[in-house]
Protein backbone atom coordinates (compact mmCIF):
# COMPACT_ATOMS: atom_id res chain seq x y z
CA UNK A 1 0.00 0.00 0.00
CA UNK A 2 1.95 3.01 -1.18
CA UNK A 3 -0.61 4.79 -3.27
CA UNK A 4 -1.08 8.48 -2.72
CA UNK A 5 -4.08 10.42 -3.83
CA UNK A 6 -2.70 13.59 -5.37
CA UNK A 7 -4.32 16.94 -4.70
CA UNK A 8 -3.11 19.57 -7.13
CA UNK A 9 -3.39 22.95 -5.40
CA UNK A 10 -0.62 24.64 -7.35
CA UNK A 11 -0.97 28.35 -8.08
CA UNK A 12 -3.44 29.00 -5.27
CA UNK A 13 -2.57 31.10 -2.26
CA UNK A 14 -2.96 30.55 1.48
CA UNK A 15 -5.21 29.14 2.83
CA UNK A 16 -6.42 27.60 -0.46
CA UNK A 17 -4.08 24.55 -0.49
CA UNK A 18 -4.68 23.82 3.20
CA UNK A 19 -8.45 23.99 2.73
CA UNK A 20 -8.17 21.67 -0.28
CA UNK A 21 -6.23 19.19 1.82
CA UNK A 22 -8.73 19.39 4.66
CA UNK A 23 -11.62 18.82 2.25
CA UNK A 24 -10.00 15.64 0.93
CA UNK A 25 -8.96 14.52 4.43
CA UNK A 26 -12.58 14.65 5.53
CA UNK A 27 -13.58 12.36 2.67
CA UNK A 28 -10.63 9.96 3.07
CA UNK A 29 -10.61 6.72 5.06
CA UNK A 30 -8.33 6.18 8.06
CA UNK A 31 -4.95 5.01 6.72
CA UNK A 32 -5.35 6.75 3.35
CA UNK A 33 -2.35 8.71 2.11
CA UNK A 34 -2.61 12.05 0.34
CA UNK A 35 -0.04 14.12 -1.51
CA UNK A 36 -0.65 17.86 -1.72
CA UNK A 37 1.08 19.82 -4.46
CA UNK A 38 1.50 23.51 -3.69
CA UNK A 39 3.51 26.45 -4.97
CA UNK A 40 2.65 28.49 -1.87
CA UNK A 41 5.59 28.56 0.56
CA UNK A 42 3.39 29.38 3.56
CA UNK A 43 1.50 26.15 2.96
CA UNK A 44 4.69 24.15 3.50
CA UNK A 45 4.81 25.33 7.11
CA UNK A 46 1.04 25.50 7.70
CA UNK A 47 0.28 21.92 6.67
CA UNK A 48 2.65 20.27 9.20
CA UNK A 49 1.23 22.56 11.91
CA UNK A 50 -2.31 21.55 11.02
CA UNK A 51 -1.42 17.85 10.79
CA UNK A 52 0.24 18.03 14.20
CA UNK A 53 -2.65 19.86 15.85
CA UNK A 54 -5.36 17.65 14.40
CA UNK A 55 -3.45 14.41 14.96
CA UNK A 56 -2.65 12.96 11.54
CA UNK A 57 0.77 11.87 10.25
CA UNK A 58 3.17 14.00 8.22
CA UNK A 59 5.02 11.51 6.02
CA UNK A 60 7.29 13.89 4.12
CA UNK A 61 7.72 17.41 2.84
CA UNK A 62 9.90 18.10 -0.15
CA UNK A 63 10.32 20.96 -2.60
CA UNK A 64 10.95 19.91 -6.18
CA UNK A 65 11.59 22.92 -8.37
CA UNK A 66 8.87 25.42 -7.43
CA UNK A 67 6.47 22.81 -6.13
CA UNK A 68 6.06 21.54 -2.60
CA UNK A 69 5.12 17.86 -2.29
CA UNK A 70 3.50 17.35 1.11
CA UNK A 71 2.65 13.74 1.93
CA UNK A 72 0.33 12.91 4.78
CA UNK A 73 -1.58 9.96 6.22
CA UNK A 74 -5.03 10.14 7.80
CA UNK A 75 -4.88 8.60 11.27
CA UNK A 76 -8.37 9.06 12.64
CA UNK B 1 -6.55 22.64 23.01
CA UNK B 2 -9.39 24.10 21.04
CA UNK B 3 -10.18 27.79 21.30
CA UNK B 4 -13.39 29.71 21.07
CA UNK B 5 -13.16 32.55 18.54
CA UNK B 6 -15.76 35.22 17.93
CA UNK B 7 -15.07 37.24 14.83
CA UNK B 8 -16.87 40.51 14.23
CA UNK B 9 -16.88 41.40 10.55
CA UNK B 10 -17.84 45.02 9.88
CA UNK B 11 -15.68 46.37 7.08
CA UNK B 12 -16.70 46.08 3.45
CA UNK B 13 -13.13 46.26 2.17
CA UNK B 14 -11.51 43.38 0.36
CA UNK B 15 -8.51 43.11 2.67
CA UNK B 16 -10.52 42.85 5.88
CA UNK B 17 -13.11 40.45 4.49
CA UNK B 18 -10.30 38.27 3.14
CA UNK B 19 -8.36 38.21 6.41
CA UNK B 20 -11.47 37.47 8.46
CA UNK B 21 -12.39 34.64 6.08
CA UNK B 22 -8.87 33.19 6.19
CA UNK B 23 -8.88 33.27 9.96
CA UNK B 24 -12.36 31.74 10.22
CA UNK B 25 -11.68 28.93 7.74
CA UNK B 26 -8.33 27.86 9.16
CA UNK B 27 -9.45 28.07 12.80
CA UNK B 28 -12.70 26.20 12.17
CA UNK B 29 -11.02 23.48 10.11
CA UNK B 30 -8.47 23.02 12.89
CA UNK B 31 -11.16 22.22 15.41
CA UNK B 32 -11.62 25.61 17.06
CA UNK B 33 -15.12 26.86 17.69
CA UNK B 34 -15.74 29.83 15.42
CA UNK B 35 -18.62 32.26 15.31
CA UNK B 36 -18.63 35.10 12.79
CA UNK B 37 -20.96 38.04 13.31
CA UNK B 38 -21.61 40.07 10.15
CA UNK B 39 -22.81 43.65 10.38
CA UNK B 40 -22.45 47.09 8.79
CA UNK B 41 -20.74 47.17 5.39
CA UNK B 42 -19.69 43.50 5.56
CA UNK B 43 -23.24 42.17 5.47
CA UNK B 44 -24.52 43.15 1.98
CA UNK B 45 -22.05 40.78 0.27
CA UNK B 46 -24.04 37.88 1.73
CA UNK B 47 -27.38 38.85 0.21
CA UNK B 48 -28.38 36.06 -2.22
CA UNK B 49 -27.09 36.64 -5.75
CA UNK B 50 -25.28 39.80 -4.68
CA UNK B 51 -22.94 41.01 -7.39
CA UNK B 52 -21.39 43.58 -5.09
CA UNK B 53 -17.59 43.69 -5.19
CA UNK B 54 -15.75 44.92 -2.10
CA UNK B 55 -13.74 48.10 -2.32
CA UNK B 56 -9.98 47.81 -2.28
CA UNK B 57 -8.21 49.51 0.64
CA UNK B 58 -4.66 49.51 -0.70
CA UNK B 59 -1.85 47.59 -2.31
CA UNK B 60 -2.84 44.15 -1.02
CA UNK B 61 -6.41 44.45 -2.17
CA UNK B 62 -5.11 45.25 -5.63
CA UNK B 63 -2.69 42.33 -5.53
CA UNK B 64 -5.44 39.95 -4.47
CA UNK B 65 -7.69 41.15 -7.28
CA UNK B 66 -4.98 40.60 -9.87
CA UNK B 67 -4.05 37.07 -8.70
CA UNK B 68 -6.46 34.37 -9.84
CA UNK B 69 -5.24 31.94 -7.18
CA UNK B 70 -6.49 33.88 -4.15
CA UNK B 71 -9.45 31.97 -2.68
CA UNK B 72 -12.60 34.15 -2.72
CA UNK B 73 -13.59 35.24 0.78
CA UNK B 74 -17.14 33.93 0.42
CA UNK B 75 -15.81 30.50 -0.46
CA UNK B 76 -13.56 30.57 2.62
CA UNK B 77 -16.45 31.50 4.92
CA UNK B 78 -18.48 28.69 3.36
CA UNK B 79 -15.60 26.25 3.96
CA UNK B 80 -15.44 27.42 7.58
CA UNK B 81 -19.10 26.47 7.97
CA UNK B 82 -18.96 23.22 6.00
CA UNK B 83 -15.60 21.84 7.17
CA UNK B 84 -15.46 23.24 10.66
CA UNK B 85 -19.05 23.94 11.69
CA UNK B 86 -18.38 27.67 12.02
CA UNK B 87 -21.50 29.69 12.74
CA UNK B 88 -22.01 32.62 10.36
CA UNK B 89 -24.50 34.99 11.94
CA UNK B 90 -26.03 38.11 10.42
CA UNK B 91 -26.66 41.09 12.70
CA UNK B 92 -30.39 41.59 13.20
CA UNK B 93 -30.01 45.38 13.38
CA UNK B 94 -28.23 45.48 10.00
CA UNK B 95 -30.98 43.35 8.45
CA UNK B 96 -33.59 45.75 9.84
CA UNK B 97 -31.79 48.74 8.33
CA UNK B 98 -31.54 46.98 4.98
CA UNK B 99 -35.23 46.07 5.30
CA UNK B 100 -34.63 42.41 4.50
CA UNK B 101 -34.99 39.24 6.54
CA UNK B 102 -32.64 36.32 7.06
CA UNK B 103 -34.13 34.37 4.12
CA UNK B 104 -32.68 36.97 1.74
CA UNK B 105 -29.15 35.88 2.69
CA UNK B 106 -26.95 33.05 1.44
CA UNK B 107 -27.99 29.68 2.89
CA UNK B 108 -24.79 29.19 4.89
CA UNK B 109 -25.70 32.14 7.09
CA UNK B 110 -27.45 31.28 10.33
CA UNK B 111 -30.32 33.01 12.12
CA UNK B 112 -30.37 36.80 12.57
CA UNK B 113 -28.66 37.50 15.86
CA UNK B 114 -28.79 40.44 18.24
CA UNK B 115 -25.86 41.88 20.12
CA UNK B 116 -27.05 40.65 23.51
CA UNK B 117 -27.10 37.06 22.32
CA UNK B 118 -23.76 37.43 20.57
CA UNK B 119 -22.08 38.96 23.62
CA UNK B 120 -23.48 36.26 25.90
CA UNK B 121 -22.12 33.57 23.60
CA UNK B 122 -18.78 35.36 23.26
CA UNK B 123 -18.16 35.46 27.00
CA UNK B 124 -14.80 33.92 27.86
CA UNK B 125 -13.77 33.48 24.23
CA UNK B 126 -11.50 35.53 22.03
CA UNK B 127 -13.04 38.43 20.15
CA UNK B 128 -11.51 39.59 16.88
CA UNK B 129 -12.80 42.52 14.88
CA UNK B 130 -12.26 43.14 11.18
Amino acid sequence: MSEFKTIDARNTFCPGPLMELITYMKQAEVGDMLELLSTDNGTASDVPEWIDKVGHEMISSEKVGDVWHLKVRKLK
Amino acid sequence: MSQNYHIVCLSGTREKLQMAAMFASVAAATGDQVTVFFSMNALPFFIKDSQQVPAVEGQFGELMESEAGVPPFKQLFKSAAELGDAKLLPCSMALDLLQIDGDALDPELGPPTGLTRFLNDAEGGQLLTF
